[in-house]
C-alpha cells in the first residue's frame, strides 16, 4: 500500500481492504475529504503530504492488567514512543476512548502523563469505561471542559470539520451505545448551513455503523446521526472499543475503527463473547496500535494508516 | 404512662419479630448469578420472597447489575460480587449498563 496506488487504478474499496491488514497505528491523510491509504507510516511520510495528518489512539485500558495484557501502561507507552519517532510531527491526536479501565483517579493520572509525551494536542471523547467511577466525575473534570451533555463537541482544523461524539450513556437494556435526542439535535443542528463540500471527521466510542449487534458492537440511533451527514462530499467516521481495525464504505461515508493499545479482542462471532483475547506473547504487539490520518487538500483523499506497534 | 409503656414494647416486639424472621429467610433462601463471557447464569431464575441473589464477576472486563427503578451495583471488577434481597414478589428484569446486550430476569413468588 502507497501513495502510488492513486494513480493504479486499485479501488478505495480494495485500498482498505488491503489496510486492515497493514497493522497498528491509523495514520489518517485527509485529502479534499475522502480517506484512503498511504500505506504504512513509512511510506505515507515518503509521500510527503501537504496536508492535515492527525492520528488516533484508542482504547488504552490505563489500569487493566489481566492475562491479555498485564502491562497495558507499558504498551500505550510504546505507542506514544512511536508516535513520538515520527519524523513529521501531526496535528494533533485523538483518543476514542476507554482511556481507562475502571475511571480510577490515578489511572486518568497514569494515561495523561504518558499520553502527554508526544507532545501533541489531544481531542478526547469517553468510552464506558471512562464513566463508571461513583460521581461520574474524573472525565468530565479532565476532558469535559467546553463540552456539551456528556461531553459532545465540534472543531475546526485545517479546513475539516471534526465531530466528537458520546454514545456511552444512558445505555438502554437489550440496546447498543446511545447518541440520545439531545446530542442528535445539536447534531443536527451543527450541520445545518455548513458548506456541503467541507471535509467531516466525525468520531466516537462506539462504532456508529452497526457491526456485530450480537455483542453491542454499534449505536442504537447512529442512523439518524448519519443521516445529517447525508449530501456531505466526504464523511469519515472514526471509532474505537472493539479494538481491531475494521472498515467499510458506504457511498460517501467511509467507517474505520482503530485497534486498541491494551488488549485484542476476538473477531465478531469467532469466540463465545467479546472481551480481552489472550494470544502468544509474541503476537500481541501485532495486534495493537494506532491510526494516523492524512488529509490533503486538493486532491478529495484522506488516508488512513494502521501501525501495528510491531509487524 | 402505662399504656405508654406497653405500646412501647408491643412494637418494640414487632420490630424484633420482624428482625427475626428477615434473618431467618436471608439465611434460608440465597441465590447466586455467575458473569461469564458476557452472560448472566442463570439468565432467567425463580426465587421465594426474602431470596438473597449474589452476582459475581468473573470476566476480565467490569460489568453493572441494573433493574431500573428497584436495585443497581456499582461496577463490579473482575471477582467482585453484588448482593440483593428480594422483599417483594414480581417480575425482576436486568442488565448491565456497560453492556447492555446482556440481559437477565429474576422471578420473586
Amino acid at each position: 500500500m502507497s501513495a502510488h496506488d492513486e494513480h493504479t487504478g486499485v479501488s478505495r474499496r480494495r485500498v482498505l481492504e488491503c489496510m486492515t491488514w497493514a497493522g497498528t497505528g491509523v495514520l489518517w491523510t485527509i485529502s479534499g475529504g475522502v480517506p484512503r491509504s498511504l500505506g504504512l507510516v513509512e511510506s505515507a511520510l515518503a509521500a510527503e503530504p501537504a496536508g492535515l495528518t492527525f492520528l488516533q489512539i484508542s482504547d488504552s485500558h490505563i489500569g487493566f492488567d489481566k492475562a491479555a495484557n498485564p502491562n497495558a501502561k507499558g504498551t500505550l507507552e510504546e505507542a506514544i514512543g512511536k508516535i513520538k519517532a515520527m519524523p513529521r510531527k501531526p496535528a494533533f491526536m485523538i483518543h476514542t476512548g476507554d482511556i481507562t479501565h475502571l475511571s480510577k483517579a490515578a489511572e486518568f493520572d497514569d494515561a495523561e502523563r504518558i499520553i502527554s509525551q508526544a507532545g501533541l494536542d489531544v481531542h478526547y471523547v469517553p468510552g464506558e469505561h471512562d464513566f463508571i467511577d461513583e460521581e461520574v466525575k474524573f472525565y468530565r473534570e479532565r476532558y469535559g471542559r467546553g463540552t456539551k451533555g456528556a461531553g459532545w463537541y465540534a472543531f475546526d482544523a485545517g479546513g475539516v470539520h471534526f465531530i466528537g461524539l458520546v454514545n456511552v450513556v444512558d445505555l438502554k437494556a437489550g440496546g447498543l451505545g446511545n447518541l440520545g435526542a439531545e446530542q442528535l439535535e445539536w447534531l443536527e443542528d451543527d450541520l445545518k448551513g455548513r458548506s456541503k463540500s467541507m471535509p467531516i471527521v466525525v468520531f466516537a466510542h462506539i462504532p456508529l455503523w452497526t457491526v456485530y449487534p450480537t455483542w453491542g458492537w454499534g449505536t442504537e440511533d447512529g442512523a439518524r446521526a448519519l443521516d445529517y451527514l447525508k449530501g456531505f462530499g466526504s464523511v469519515t467516521v472514526l471509532n474505537g472499543h472493539i479494538h481491531q481495525v475494521m472498515q467499510k464504505v458506504e457511498g460517501n461515508v467511509t467507517f474505520h475503527t482503530a485497534r486498541s493499545t491494551a488488549f485484542p479482542q476476538p473477531a465478531p462471532g469467532t469466540a463465545p463473547s467479546p472481551g480481552p483475547m489472550k494470544v502468544a506473547d509474541d503476537r500481541l504487539r501485532s495486534l495493537l496500535g494506532i491510526a494516523s490520518i492524512d488529509f490533503k487538500a486538493g486532491n478529495e483523499r484522506l488516508a488512513i494508516i494502521d501501525t501495528p506497534l510491531q509487524g | 404512662m402505662t399504656y405508654a409503656t406497653l405500646r412501647s414494647l408491643g412494637l418494640r416486639l414487632a420490630v424484633a419479630t420482624v428482625m427475626t424472621s428477615q434473618m431467618a429467610a436471608a439465611r434460608c433462601e440465597e441465590s447466586s448469578i455467575m458473569i461469564d463471557n458476557f452472560t448472566f447464569e442463570p439468565a432467567q431464575l425463580v426465587v421465594k420472597i426474602g431470596t438473597t441473589v449474589t452476582w459475581k464477576n468473573r470476566d476480565d472486563i467490569p460489568h453493572t447489575v441494573v433493574s431500573a427503578g428497584k436495585f443497581r451495583s456499582k461496577t463490579l471488577d473482575t471477582d467482585d460480587s453484588y448482593s440483593f434481597t428480594f422483599t417483594a414478589a414480581g417480575d425482576y428484569t436486568y442488565f448491565c449498563s456497560l453492556h447492555p446486550h446482556m440481559k437477565g430476569t429474576i422471578k420473586v413468588e
